[in-house]
C-alpha cells in the first residue's frame, strides 16, 4: 500500500503543477481513468485476503476521492483564471468615443425659439396658423385698415413682386411684411372664439448691421366675446415670464398700428443689465420686444366677423430677437450665414 | 422729429426733470429716441472779437490774432483756423476754461509766440457739426458775455420718434398740449396778435382742387430787407431742431412749422403772374424745385401755380423760380391747408420727402392756417421790416374737413380696458385733450373731435386715448380664462417639427436660407423653371424667389467649406415659389444635402466618403417615419441639377414627390466643389400623412429562411426583382432583404449578383418544407422568364 500513498501524491502534484484544463485532464486520465494508475490498484485486492480487503478497499476509494477532489478544486481555479484573463483581455478604455454619428446636428435657433414659443402657446389652447409668404397687397395691407398711401406703408419698406405673369387684375403682390395676414386668413374662414399663432418668415426691404431683408415674426391672435385689454396684458406678461424663465419686469407704451386700437408697444427688463443701462438697452433699462393691441373694429369687419359682438388682441414679435436675448447672440446676421460653427452651438 | 427741452418749457414747464419729463413722453406713446446736450459741458467760453491778426513769423499756418472778451484786457491769442479774421466775434475760451474732453486751457507758446488762450469751433464745444473753423457768432453778441449764457446752451435736444398718427405732436405746440394734459397744468402760448395791416396790397387766389386743399390763406409783405439775418434766438433753436439756418424769410417759415406745426411757403411777389391758382397738375408739367430737380408731373399732383406755370409742389416743396432770393423786395406768403389724401404718397412718388410732406400726409390742423400767418407776419415784420397787406383767405367750406363727432359708452370702457373709471375722469381727461362734450347720453357720452385730430374717429380711438392718459400700465392684467375644447391631435399628421428632429439625431444641422437668390444661381438648379422676381430687391443677387431649396443649401455648403468644414450635413424646410402658368404655387419644401466623410472623423469611424446610398437611407428614414414605406416608390430619373446616373424621384402613391441624387458633377465643377454632393428635396405634404398603427397577431410559429443568389443584368432594377418576388411569394413572405449585391471578378462583366433574403412564416401553424419550395420555385421561375435571372 506504500505505493498507493506514492502514488496518491505523485498525483496531487501532478494535479498542482497542472497549468492548464488539458493537463489536468491528462492527470485524470493517467491517474483516475478507467486504465489508470490508481484505479489500477483495485486489481491487487485480488492477491488480498478477504479480510485486508475492505480496509484496502477504502483506502484505494479514499486516494480517489482526494486527487479527484484536487482536480475539482484546480479546474474550478484554472477555469477562474482563464475567465478572468479573457476578461483582462478584453477589457475596453470605456473612455474613447463611441463609434457612428455621435454627434447629433441642431435645429436652427430660430426653430428652437420658435418651437419654444409655440409650445408655450400650445400649452394654452393656441393653435398654429400659416400663410403664403408672397402675399397680396388686400391681405398684407388693406385688409389691416393700411390703405394705399398710408404714411404707415413707409414703415414697412416692402419688397414688390413682378406679379405680372399670375396677378389677376386688380391685384398687387409683395412678399408680406409681417405674419398679420395669416390673422385675416383666419378670420376670414373661421367664425370666433379664434385662438392661433401665426410664425414665419418675413421680408422687409432693409439691409444693415441690425436689419436682414428676411427674418421671423410669431404672431398672435384671440378674438372672442368679452376680450379685453386686460386680457392682452395678462397673456403677455404671462408669456414673457414663461419664454426667459425669469420674473422679467414687463411694461406697455402706447404705440400705433393701424391694425390694432388701443396699440401697444411692450418692453421688458434689459436681460443683459437687469434695468441698470448698458449698451444692448442703449442705457434706458428696457427693450423693445414686442407689438400688440386690441384688434381695430375695422380690421374685424373687414374679416367678416361683427366687432359689435366680438373683440380681440393680437401681438407681434421678432423671432430673432428673442433668440438673440435668450441665446446672447449679437449680430443678427449671423442667423442666415448658416455658419456650422454657429448652427453648432443650438 | 427734434426739439429744444428749453423752447418747450417756454410753452409748458412741469416741476419735472429733464429725464423725467423725457419719460413721461415715452410712456404716453410719444417715444424719445434720445437726448443729446446742445453744447458739451465747458466754462471758462465767452463771446470774443477779433480785433486784429498778424501772421506768426515761424509758421505759415498759424495766426497772432488780438482778441477782446477776457475780463483782464485783450488777450494775444495764436490760432490756426483759416477764418480767424479782424472783426469776427467767435467764442473764446480763457485761460483756465474748461473744455469737454477734460481739456484745460493753459497759457502755451506756439512755435515760440505766447498764447493766452483759444478760440473755438463748434466741434470743439460740441455744440454743433461745423468743423470748417472758427464757429462765428452773430456780429451783435455781446464781447465778454459766457457763452453759455448768452446762446443758453444748458439745454438738451430731444428726439421724439412719433407714430404716424400723431401728426398733432408734430410741433413745440402740439408737445406742449400733451404734456400740459399729462401733468394736469396748462400752455404758455406767446401771443399771437393779427399783424397791424400798413399795405393795401393783396393777390388773386382761387382754389380749383377745393378736395384737396379747401383753405389757403395769403398775404403780401412789402419792402423786406431779406440781408437781415434771423436773430441768434431763432437760429439756435431752428439749429436744435436740426434745421439750417437760410435767410430770415425762410427761417420765419421754418420757425412756425416747428412752434405751431403749419408748414410755410414764401413766394417772390415779383416772379408770380396773376394770381394764385391750386389746381392739379396737368401730365407731363415741368417744375423745377428749389433743390435743382426738375420734375415732370403727373395729374395726381396738387400744384400751387400761377397764370403761367406751376410754382410750387403744393405741400411737399416750392420751386426754383418763384422762391425768394436775396434780391427779392415783396413776398406773397402762402399758409394753407391740404388734405392728407391729396399729399400723401405723392412726395414718395418723387422720390422727396420734406418737413412739409411729412406733416400734410399725416393731417395739418385745418384751423391752424390763419394763427400760423400771423405769427410767421410779426416775426417777419420785427426781422426784415416791410408793409404787411391785409391777409386773404380762401376757403372752401364745403370740402373743409368736418370735426367728427365721436360716442364713447360707459360700458365699453369696461369692457375694452378692464377699467372702472368715474365719469368725471373720463370728461377731464378727454376734454384735456381738446375735445368738446357735445352731449351726456344715457349709456354715455359724444364728444366733438378738435381740428389737430386726425386720429380720432371711433370709439375705440377714445378709449385708447383714456387708456393713455390713465396711463398703460396702470391699467388692469388678468389671466385669459375662456373655455378651450381640447384640441384635436391628428395622429394621421406627421408634423415638421417630427421631421426636424429625425434629421437632427442623424447629424443634420438646420439652415436658414434666404427666400431669394440670385436668378442665374437658381437657374443652374432649375433651368426650366422661370422664377418670381422682385421688383425692388436689395440687390441683383438676391432677385430671384427661388424655386427649389438645394441652391440655397449648396451655397451653404460653399461659406462653408471656405471655412475649413470637411463634413457637412444641412437640412432646411420652408416655401418654394413655382409659376406655372398663369398660376403660382407656394410649396413647402424639405431638402438635405450631405458632403464628405459618412462618418465624423473618429478612431473607430471610417473614413470613407457619402455615396448616393447615404442620402437615400436618411431619406428612408423619412419615409419610415409615416408608418407608411410602402405607400414610396423610388425610380431612375432625370433632374436638370443632378447626375443623370445618380438620380432619383421619389413617389407617393404616383404622385412625383420630389428627387434625390448626386448633384451634377458639371455644376458641381462649376461652384468649384471638389468633393460629390449628395441631395434631396421632396415635398412636405409627401410626409405629412402617418399612418395609424393597426395590430397585427404575432405568430408563434418559427420563420424560414430562404436565401438567393440571382445574377441579374446590369441595368435591372432591383426594386423590380423584389416587386416580382413579393408577388410570386405567396401570402407567407413575411420579409425580403438584399443582403448582397457584388459585381466584378468572377462574374459575368454585364451581369450583377444579388444576393436576397426571404423569410416565410405562418400565422397559426409550422410551414411544410415543400410549400417554401413550391414558392422559390415560381419566384425563381418568374425571375428567370422576366429579368432572365439565373440562380449562381
Amino acid at each position: 500500500m506504500e505505493n498507493l500513498t506514492a502514488l496518491t501524491e505523485a498525483a496531487l502534484k501532478l494535479v498542482q503543477d497542472a497549468q492548464d484544463l488539458q493537463a489536468l485532464d491528462r492527470v485524470r486520465v493517467e491517474y483516475l481513468g478507467k486504465k489508470g494508475l490508481i484505479s489500477a490498484q483495485m486489481k491487487s485486492l485480488g492477491k488480498l485476503s478477504p479480510e485486508d480487503r475492505p480496509v484496502a478497499g477504502a483506502q484505494i476509494n479514499r486516494a480517489k476521492d482526494q486527487v479527484q477532489e484536487a482536480i475539482s478544486t484546480r479546474r474550478e481555479s484554472l477555469e477562474r483564471a482563464a475567465i478572468d484573463a479573457r476578461l483582462a483581455a478584453e477589457t475596453v478604455d470605456v473612455t474613447l468615443p463611441g463609434r457612428g454619428e455621435h454627434d447629433s446636428g441642431g435645429l436652427h435657433p430660430v426653430t428652437r425659439t420658435l418651437e419654444r414659443i409655440e409650445a408655450i402657446f400650445s400649452a394654452a389652447g393656441y393653435r398654429v396658423a400659416e400663410g403664403p409668404e408672397i402675399e397680396d397687397d388686400y391681405h398684407n395691407f388693406e385688409a389691416l385698415n393700411i390703405p394705399a398711401h398710408h404714411p404707415a406703408r413707409a414703415m414697412h419698406d416692402t419688397f414688390y413682386v413682378d406679379d405680372s405673369a399670375f396677378a389677376k387684375p386688380g391685384q398687387a403682390f409683395v412678399l408680406r411684411t409681417h405674419t398679420s395676414p395669416v390673422q385675416v386668413r383666419v378670420m376670414e374662414s373661421t367664425q370666433p372664439p379664434i385662438r392661433i399663432i401665426c410664425p414665419g418668415r418675413v421680408y422687409r426691404c432693409d439691409s444693415d448691421l441690425t436689419h436682414t431683408p428676411m427674418f421671423h415674426q410669431i404672431e398672435g391672435l384671440v378674438v372672442d366675446q368679452g376680450i379685453s385689454f386686460a386680457d392682452l396684458k395678462g397673456t403677455v406678461d404671462e408669456f414673457l415670464k414663461s419664454f426667459f424663465e425669469a420674473d422679467v419686469p414687463v411694461r406697455f407704451r402706447p404705440s400705433y398700428f393701424p391694425f390694432t386700437e388701443p396699440s401697444a408697444e411692450v418692453d421688458i427688463g434689459c436681460t443683459q443689465c437687469g434695468g441698470k443701462g448698458c449698451r444692448v438697452c442703449k442705457n434706458t433699462g428696457w427693450l423693445e420686444i414686442m407689438g400688440c393691441g386690441m384688434v381695430h373694429p375695422a380690421v374685424l369687419e373687414a374679416s367678416g366677423v361683427d366687432s359689435e359682438r366680438y373683440s380681440g388682441f393680437a401681438f407681434g414679435l421678432g423671432v430673432e430677437r428673442m433668440a438673440m436675448l435668450r441665446y446672447g447672440v449679437n449680430d443678427l446676421r449671423m442667423f442666415f450665414d448658416n455658419d456650422l460653427r454657429f448652427l453648432r452651438q443650438f | 422729429m427734434k426739439l429744444s427741452e428749453a423752447w418747450l418749457r417756454e410753452w409748458v414747464n412741469p416741476e419735472l426733470s429733464t429725464d423725467e419729463l423725457v419719460a413721461q413722453l415715452t410712456m404716453a406713446g410719444l417715444e424719445v429716441d434720445g437726448i443729446e446736450a446742445v453744447a458739451g459741458r465747458f466754462d471758462g467760453v465767452v463771446v470774443g472779437e477779433i480785433l486784429s491778426v498778424e501772421p506768426h513769423p515761424d509758421a505759415d499756418k498759424l495766426r497772432i490774432c488780438q482778441v477782446a472778451g477776457n475780463p483782464e484786457g485783450v488777450c494775444q491769442v495764436v490760432c490756426g483756423a483759416p477764418n480767424a479774421r479782424a472783426g469776427i466775434k467767435v467764442p473764446f475760451a480763457l485761460v483756465g476754461a474748461q473744455l469737454p474732453g477734460d481739456f484745460k486751457i493753459k497759457k502755451a507758446k506756439l512755435r515760440g509766440v505766447e498764447s493766452f488762450g483759444m478760440l473755438c469751433a463748434q466741434t470743439e464745444l460740441e455744440a454743433g457739426d461745423d468743423d470748417d473753423g472758427l464757429w462765428e457768432l452773430p456780429l451783435d453778441a455781446p464781447v465778454g458775455q459766457d457763452l453759455q449764457t448768452y446762446l443758453q446752451l444748458q439745454d438738451c435736444i430731444i428726439e421724439v420718434d412719433l407714430t404716424p398718427n400723431r401728426s398733432d405732436c408734430l410741433s413745440i405746440k402740439g408737445l406742449a398740449r400733451e404734456v400740459a394734459v399729462l401733468n394736469r397744468g396748462t400752455v404758455t402760448a406767446p401771443a399771437i396778435e393779427p399783424a397791424s395791416v400798413t399795405a393795401t396790397d393783396t393777390f388773386p387766389i382761387a382754389l380749383n382742387a377745393p378736395e384737396a386743399c379747401s383753405r389757403y390763406v395769403g398775404r403780401v409783405i412789402r419792402n423786406i430787407d431779406v440781408t437781415q439775418p434771423s436773430p441768434v434766438w431763432l437760429q439756435e433753436k431752428l439749429r436744435r431742431a436740426g434745421v439750417r439756418s437760410i435767410d430770415a424769410v425762410v427761417d420765419v417759415t421754418n420757425y412756425v412749422l416747428l412752434e405751431l406745426g403749419q408748414p410755410m411757403h414764401a413766394f417772390d411777389l415779383a416772379k408770380l403772374k396773376g394770381g394764385i391758382n391750386v389746381r392739379m397738375a396737368q401730365e407731363g408739367e415741368q417744375l423745377v424745385l428749389l433743390d435743382d430737380q426738375e420734375l415732370s408731373l403727373t395729374s395726381d399732383t396738387l400744384v400751387i401755380a400761377d397764370d403761367a406755370r406751376p410754382l410750387a409742389l403744393a405741400g411737399v416743396m416750392g420751386g426754383k423760380d418763384s422762391g425768394v432770393s436775396n434780391v427779392t423786395e415783396n413776398i406773397f406768403l402762402e399758409s394753407a391747408f391740404f388734405s392728407p389724401l391729396a399729399i400723401a404718397g405723392r412726395a414718395r412718388n418723387y422720390g422727396l420727402h420734406t418737413d412739409s410732406s411729412h406733416r400734410f400726409e399725416r393731417g395739418v390742423d385745418y384751423e391752424l392756417q390763419v394763427e400760423a400767418m400771423e405769427r410767421a407776419t410779426a416775426l417777419l415784420l420785427e426781422i426784415v421790416g416791410g408793409q404787411a397787406g391785409p391777409l386773404i383767405e380762401v376757403k372752401d367750406e364745403e370740402h373743409l374737413p368736418q370735426a367728427p363727432q365721436v360716442a364713447l359708452r360707459r360700458e365699453r370702457i369696461a369692457s375694452t380696458l378692464g377699467l372702472q373709471i368715474a365719469d368725471e375722469e373720463v370728461e377731464a381727461m378727454l376734454l384735456g385733450l381738446g375735445l368738446t362734450l357735445i352731449d351726456r347720453t344715457a349709456d354715455g357720452w359724444v364728444f366733438k373731435v378738435p381740428s389737430y385730430r386726425f386720429d380720432l374717429t371711433l370709439e375705440v380711438d377714445l378709449l385708447e386715448e383714456l387708456a393713455r392718459i390713465y396711463g398703460y400700465n396702470r391699467l388692469p392684467k388678468r389671466s385669459l380664462a375662456a373655455p378651450i375644447a381640447v384640441p384635436p391631435q391628428p395622429e394621421r399628421e406627421l408634423g415638421l417639427p417630427a421631421l426636424r428632429r429625425h434629421l437632427v439625431a442623424r447629424g443634420f444641422e438646420e439652415a436658414i436660407t434666404y427666400s431669394f437668390l440670385e436668378p442665374e444661381l437658381n437657374r443652374q438648379f432649375d433651368p426650366d423653371q422661370q422664377p418670381v422676381t422682385l421688383k425692388n430687391p436689395i440687390s441683383a443677387d438676391m432677385a430671384a424667389m427661388r424655386t427649389s431649396l438645394l441652391p440655397g443649401l449648396v451655397k451653404t455648403l460653399q461659406h462653408n467649406l471656405n471655412r475649413q468644414q470637411e463634413r457637412v450635413r444641412l437640412f432646411e424646410s420652408g416655401l418654394r415659389f413655382v409659376l406655372s402658368g398663369d398660376e403660382l404655387t407656394q410649396e413647402p419644401m424639405l431638402a438635405g444635402l450631405i458632403y464628405g466623410s459618412r462618418q465624423p472623423e473618429g478612431w473607430a469611424n471610417s473614413q470613407d466618403n457619402v455615396d448616393f446610398y447615404d442620402i437615400k437611407g436618411d431619406l428612408e428614414g423619412l419615409l419610415a417615419l409615416t408608418g407608411a414605406t410602402d405607400k414610396f416608390r423610388f425610380e431612375a430619373a432625370e433632374h436638370p441639377a443632378l447626375h443623370p446616373g445618380q438620380c432619383a424621384a421619389l413617389y407617393r402613391d404616383d404622385q412625383l414627390a420630389g428627387y434625390l441624387g448626386a448633384v451634377h458633377p458639371q455644376l458641381q465643377q462649376a461652384l468649384d466643389i471638389p468633393q460629390s454632393i449628395y441631395v434631396f428635396e421632396v415635398t412636405q405634404w409627401a410626409l405629412r400623412d402617418a399612418r395609424v398603427p393597426v395590430f397585427q397577431p404575432l405568430s408563434r410559429h418559427p420563420v424560414i429562411r430562404r436565401d438567393l443568389a440571382l445574377l441579374l443584368k446590369r441595368d435591372t432594377a432591383v426594386s423590380q426583382v423584389l416587386e416580382g418576388v413579393k408577388n410570386n411569394a405567396g401570402e407567407h413572405l413575411v420579409d425580403l432583404k438584399v443582403f448582397d449585391l457584388y459585381m466584378g471578378k468572377g462574374i459575368d462583366p454585364q451581369r450583377k449578383s444579388v444576393a436576397l433574403g426571404l423569410t416565410f412564416q405562418h400565422p397559426s401553424r409550422t410551414l411544410a418544407e415543400d410549400e417554401i419550395n413550391a414558392a422559390v420555385d415560381r419566384i425563381v421561375q418568374h425571375l428567370q422568364a422576366e429579368f432572365e435571372a439565373t440562380l449562381r
